[in-house]
C-alpha cells in the first residue's frame, strides 16, 4: 500500500483553491476567444472583450477572476492501493479549503441553510470520493459560484417523454435561466441512473476540459445539437442578446430503471474553474 | 449598441432621464453595495418604520459582495451578483427614493413597473468581471451591517465603471429586446 499523509492533501487542496480562482483554464479561455469571432451582437462582443480583459487583470494583480469564489466542490479519486495516514481525510480537505480561502483572499460564502450565519472560513467543502484502480490520489477542486448553481434543475422524466423530452428539458432549463447565470455558460447534463446519480453526473460533466465531446459518438452528436439549439435562443452574453449563449454542452449518461428517465442540468458560468493535482 | 455616456451617482435627475436602454455608460461617483442579507434587513427596518443606517434617496445600489482586499489594494474582486434575488425587496426601496440599481440578469415585471412609476434605471455590469470592476473602485468603507461580512453595506467611490443601461426609466427592457433580436428558433 502506498501511503499518503493528510498534510500533503491539505497543502494541495489549499493551493488548488487559489489556483482555480485566480487563473481560468486555457480550455475556457480558448472558447471565450473563439466566441469573440462568432458573436455578432456589439454588446455581446464588448462583454466578451471585458471578460478576456478581466482574466489578464486578475492574473496581473493576483485577484480572483470572480468575487463569487464559490462553495468548494472537491473530487477525490482514491486509488484502491492508497493508504491515507496521519488523520481524517475529510478534515484534511476542509482544512485545505480553510487555508486556501484565507491565504488567497477569497470570499467566504458558506453559511448555515437554517440560520444563514456564515461559517467564516468557507468550510465545509462538498466532497465527492470515488475509489479507482491504482496507487494514486487525484484531487480536483472546482469552486462553484451560485449565480449559475441556482439556475440548475433536475427532473424525473417519464420513459414516454423519450429523448425529445430530454432535449426539451435541457433547453427549457437554459431559457428559464436566461441572463441570470452569467452566460456564456457551460451546460453539464446527467441522463439516467437515479436522482442523485443524474445530479452527480451533471456536476462531473463540468470537469471535462471545456468543449471536449463525449467519447460516445451518439452523445457527442447530442452535445453538438444541444449547443446549437441553446445558441439559437438569442440569450447571448449576460442575457443582453447575442449569438453565444453557451460555450459547450457536456453530457454524461448511465443506465436507468425501466420506469424512469432522470435528467439533471447543472449550469456553469463562464468562470468554469477546476484545478487538479495527482498525488 | 447606442450612445456612450458618463453617469454620476448619487444620481442627477436630468442625466437619469437621458439614459436610454442599450446605452453604454461609465459610472462615476459614490455608490452603496447591498445584496441578499442587507436587503432583508433594510426591508425589515422599513416595514417596521425604523430609521435606516443609510440614505436611499437618489442613491445607486450595487448588488455585490466583494472578496477581501489583499494588502495594498483597495478591494478584492467585486463583480455584480444576480439581481433577481433582490426583486422581492426592490419596490419598497424605490418608493424610498432609490434611483439606480447595478447588477446582472433580468428583473421581475413588478420591479420594472415600480421603476417606471418612480423613475429609476437598472444598469448591467458584466457578471464574472470582478477583477476588472475592482480596478474601477478607488475608495471603500463599510457603512452598515459589518457583521454580515461579505454581505455588509459598503460605500464605494468608483471611476468609469463600465455598464449597460438594461432597463431605462420608461421600462424598456434589454433582457427582452436583446434576445428577441438574436433569436433564430
Amino acid at each position: 500500500m502506498r501511503e499518503i499523509h493528510v498534510s500533503k492533501i491539505t497543502d494541495t487542496v489549499a493551493h488548488l483553491c487559489i489556483e482555480a480562482c485566480y487563473n481560468l483554464g486555457d480550455d475556457v479561455k480558448a472558447l471565450l476567444q473563439k466566441a469573440m469571432q462568432w458573436e455578432t451582437s456589439p454588446h455581446g462582443k464588448n462583454i466578451l472583450g471585458q471578460l478576456l480583459k478581466n482574466l489578464s487583470i486578475a492574473h496581473e494583480l493576483q485577484l480572483p477572476i470572480c468575487q463569487d469564489t464559490g462553495m468548494a466542490v472537491v473530487f477525490l479519486e482514491i486509488g484502491q492501493d492508497v493508504h491515507i495516514v496521519g488523520g481524517d481525510l475529510y478534515e484534511a480537505v476542509h482544512e485545505g479549503v480553510r487555508r486556501g480561502y484565507a491565504k488567497g483572499y477569497l470570499r467566504k460564502s458558506v453559511l448555515s441553510p437554517i440560520t444563514r450565519i456564515n461559517t467564516g472560513d468557507n468550510t465545509p467543502a462538498v466532497i465527492h470520493t470515488e475509489i479507482v484502480p491504482g496507487d494514486k490520489l487525484r484531487i480536483t477542486v472546482a469552486p462553484k459560484g451560485f449565480g449559475s448553481e441556482n439556475m440548475s434543475q433536475l427532473k424525473m422524466l417519464k420513459p414516454s417523454d423519450g429523448l425529445e423530452g430530454v432535449k426539451e428539458f435541457i433547453l427549457q432549463t437554459v431559457i428559464d435561466a436566461g441572463g441570470n447565470p452569467c452566460p456564456p455558460i457551460i451546460v453539464g447534463v446527467g441522463i439516467g441512473g437515479t436522482m442523485e446519480k443524474a445530479a452527480y453526473m451533471a456536476k462531473k460533466a463540468l470537469l471535462r476540459p471545456a468543449g471536449q465531446h463525449s467519447p460516445d459518438p451518439i452523445i457527442a452528436r447530442l452535445e453538438e445539437e444541444m449547443l446549437h439549439a441553446i445558441n439559437d435562443t438569442g440569450i447571448g452574453p449576460q442575457g443582453l442578446g447575442g449569438t453565444v449563449t453557451a460555450l459547450a454542452v457536456h453530457i454524461e449518461t448511465y443506465p436507468t430503471h425501466i420506469a424512469g428517465l432522470p435528467v439533471a442540468v447543472n449550469i456553469q458560468c463562464h468562470a468554469a474553474r477546476h484545478s487538479q493535482a495527482l498525488l | 449598441m447606442k450612445a456612450t455616456k458618463f453617469f454620476h451617482a448619487p444620481v442627477i435627475r436630468d442625466e437619469l432621464e437621458s439614459l436610454k436602454t442599450g446605452d453604454t455608460v461609465y459610472l462615476r461617483g459614490s455608490i452603496i453595495t447591498a445584496r441578499d442579507a442587507a436587503h432583508r434587513r433594510i426591508y425589515q427596518l422599513l416595514q417596521e418604520g425604523k430609521p435606516l443606517p443609510i440614505e436611499l434617496k437618489d442613491q445607486a445600489i450595487y448588488y455585490a459582495g466583494p472578496c477581501p482586499a489583499r494588502p495594498g489594494l483597495v478591494i478584492g474582486s467585486c463583480g455584480p451578483t444576480t439581481s433577481s434575488r433582490m426583486d422581492v425587496y426592490t419596490p419598497l426601496l424605490l418608493e424610498c427614493g432609490l434611483k439606480a440599481m447595478i447588477g446582472k440578469g433580468p428583473r421581475s415585471a413588478r420591479v420594472i413597473e415600480s421603476m417606471v412609476k418612480h423613475g429609476a434605471v437598472y444598469l448591467a455590469a458584466v457578471g464574472g468581471a470582478g477583477a476588472l470592476i475592482a480596478s474601477c473602485i478607488k475608495k471603500v468603507e463599510i457603512v452598515a451591517f459589518e457583521d454580515l461580512g461579505p454581505e455588509a453595506v459598503y460605500r464605494m467611490e468608483v471611476e468609469d465603471m463600465p455598464l449597460v443601461v438594461a432597463i431605462d426609466t420608461k421600462g424598456n427592457n434589454l433582457y427582452e429586446m436583446g434576445p428577441r433580436q438574436f433569436r433564430r428558433s
